[in-house]
């Protein structure tokens, strides 16, 4: 930390972590070096081979003992997993902080592929609430339908539902993307801190409800904006990323996104520059 | 939390008895306080089945207070003696447990508000339901321990809906498990997950205008708030449409009548659902795993969206 008996108010502030600066374009910041390799690997992750892959059936298994196999298989140097008879069950594919190409091959229940860091996953069904919840990187495609909180809190990474999702879709999320090739219910994007969704079909009300930062894009009809959500201008620049973004998602490469709406922050519900009590004491 | 599942047989009766149990239990850790059943069986449709308590579970974890049997007796003495004073007649009789019995009546009454308030103004007795098809069970316990108590698992009809449910709001006895009752219309039966916070509000004015409360459980405001509407003359599903501003708070919930079965989810969308629908069958619980008990296959599943109200026939 610097000395703050020495420097200025505004940086004594900057210095204890505590911004001031206006947060226009603060997701184009980037927080790391790209060029230290170790950032992006942690500590313990397995050496897998894509080329090695197996099967494991978890009709008999709890999600557990599901999970714990699968960090076993990995182990192994398994780098693509095939995961047979999920039945819906809650949890599974959690905590993966590796790369890994898993297929399930049905549907997931609660908090699937939760707090994953890299793997690239395809569900061939269904998933219930809180599919792939804090995200941090990787890929998750869901080929029917989602539950609620969808990608809730995701930081990272393509979250991608080929069919319709229920609501708060994105709540909290504070970076990466989230296409949904269907509906999408209220609530859509809630609290939303950064990142981009979008939507081909409807979404319903309150859509973007008190919204920090990030953009929604909605090819369907909006149920209601929600409080501070507005329209901003879709530029050609917008234009260009969805078509890259919908064709590498094998989602909606028809869709004419020329007549998608864009939603954003009105920014008028918060304000970064005002200082907690207790920050500004510890600032003076 | 609390679980709710429900399925319907489109033009053909299954072992719904069979069915329910395996959804609700699949939900069980959502709740095993008590486990409720709406049975809609095969039946002639001649006689009302009535399933009434003269008493309350008073086993583990119950919140009542525990009575002699012989009080159950009495009790059921006097409901004998003032069906007989009706006019009704106990065509069939059964005593599952002390405190929970079984009538099939003859009784060619339409209006079932003054039988009801007859029967249920003897102290300690209760009607869980009264229907020519519909049978409610609730007990303590999870669904497979309730299934076994009543032997619910040969039951065979055209549609059902459960209840797994976790104390929160009211007692863990079975006045306040579902399914409740939409007294005093035969055969309509509720379940919800959630919460209700326009409880009392609603409770005074239904209350004013006649409706009966039996417990403080916030979920039978449903079924008295649907009750009364179609007392006014809507039907089902403008009932059911009616409620998601009528009602305040989060809230997911069944209603099923002698030939129908809808559900109605708030427009926060903030309590589960799962719906599979097919030309045959229609399932719907709290989380997938309910569905698959009756449907392992890979099968389409949505979630409702917020606001939604939907209907199906048998």
């Amino acid at each position: 930390m610097a000395n703050l008996k020495t420097v200025s108010k505004k940086s004594k502030a900057q210095s204890m972590g505590m911004h001031t600066e206006v947060l226009t374009g603060r997701t184009q910041q980037k927080f790391f070096n790209p060029d230290e390799a170790e950032n992006f690997y942690y500590f313990g992750t397995y050496d897998v081979d894509f080329n090695k892959r197996t099967e494991l059936d978890v009709k008999d298994m709890t999600a557990p003992e599901a999970n714990k196999e699968i960090d076993n298989l990995m182990s192994q140097g398994y780098g693509t997993i095939v995961i047979k008879n999920p039945q819906g069950k809650h949890s599974l594919g959690v905590g993966i902080l590796n790369k890994l190409n898993l297929i399930f091959e049905g549907s997931l229940g609660y908090f699937g592929m939760g707090s994953c860091d890299g793997p690239i996953v395809r569900i061939n069904g269904r998933v219930g609430w809180s599919c792939a919840e804090n995200l941090m990187a990787g890929k998750v495609v869901i080929e029917k339908n989602a539950g609620s909180c969808f990608g809730a809190a995701i930081r990272g990474g393509d979250l991608i539902c080929k069919g319709s999702v229920g609501a708060r879709t994105g709540i909290d999320m504070k970076g990466g993307t989230i296409i949904i090739g269907g509906d999408a219910g209220a609530f859509t994007g809630f609290m939303m801190q950064r990142g981009r969704i979008i939507i081909l079909g409807d979404v319903g009300i309150n859509l973007g409800d008190s919204m920090y930062d990030g953009t929604i894009f909605v090819g369907g009809e909006i149920g209601s904006y929600g409080s501070d959500a507005v329209d901003a201008e879709l530029t050609k620049s917008d234009q260009d990323w969805l078509k890259r973004k919908l064709k590498v998602a094998e989602i909606g490469e028809n869709f004419d996104v020329s007549k998608m709406k864009k939603i954003v922050a009105g920014k008028k519900l918060w304000n970064y520059d005002n200082l907690e009590p207790t920050e500004k004491k510890g600032a003076i | 939390m609390c679980g709710i599942a429900g399925l319907i047989h489109r033009g053909k009766s299954s072992n719904v008895g069979s069915e329910l149990q395996g959804m609700l239990q699949a939900l069980k850790h959502r709740g095993e306080d008590s486990t409720g059943y709406a049975l809609y069986g095969d039946t002639d449709g001649k006689n009302f089945i009535m399933r009434f308590k003269v008493g309350e579970n008073v086993g583990e974890g119950s919140s009542s207070v525990m009575e002699d049997v012989s009080v159950y007796d009495e009790r059921k003495k006097i409901v004998d003696q003032t069906l007989a004073e009706m006019g009704a007649k106990v065509v069939k009789e059964e005593r599952t447990l002390p405190y929970s019995l079984r009538y099939e009546i003859d009784y060619n009454v339409k209006d079932l508000l003054e039988f009801s308030q007859r029967i249920e103004s003897i102290p300690g007795v209760e009607i869980l339901s009264m229907g020519k098809s519909l049978e409610v069970i609730k007990d303590l316990g999870n669904a497979k321990m309730v299934c076994d108590r009543y032997s619910l698992d040969k039951v065979v009809g055209t549609h059902a809906i459960g209840h797994a449910r976790m104390a929160t709001e009211s007692g863990v006895d079975i006045k306040s498990a579902h399914p409740f009752w939409g007294y005093p219309f035969s055969d309509v039966s509720v379940v919800h997950n959630g919460q209700l916070t326009n409880y009392w509000n609603n409770r005074r004015v239904l209350e004013n205008k006649g409706m009966r409360f039996m417990s403080e459980c916030d979920s039978e405001l449903i079924a008295v708030y649907l009750a009364e509407k179609m007392r006014d003359g809507a039907t089902l599903e403008e009932g059911m449409k009616a409620s998601l501003t009528g009602l305040d708070g989060v809230f997911t919930y069944f209603v099923a009548t002698k030939d129908s079965l809808g559900m109605a989810k708030d427009t926060m969308a903030a309590k589960p659902l799962v719906l599979y629908e097919s030309d045959d069958l229609v399932a719907m619980g709290s989380e997938e795993i309910a569905i698959r008990s009756v449907l392992p296959q890979e099968i389409d599943t949505y979630d409702p969206f917020d606001g939604e109200v939907k209907v199906w026939q048998i």
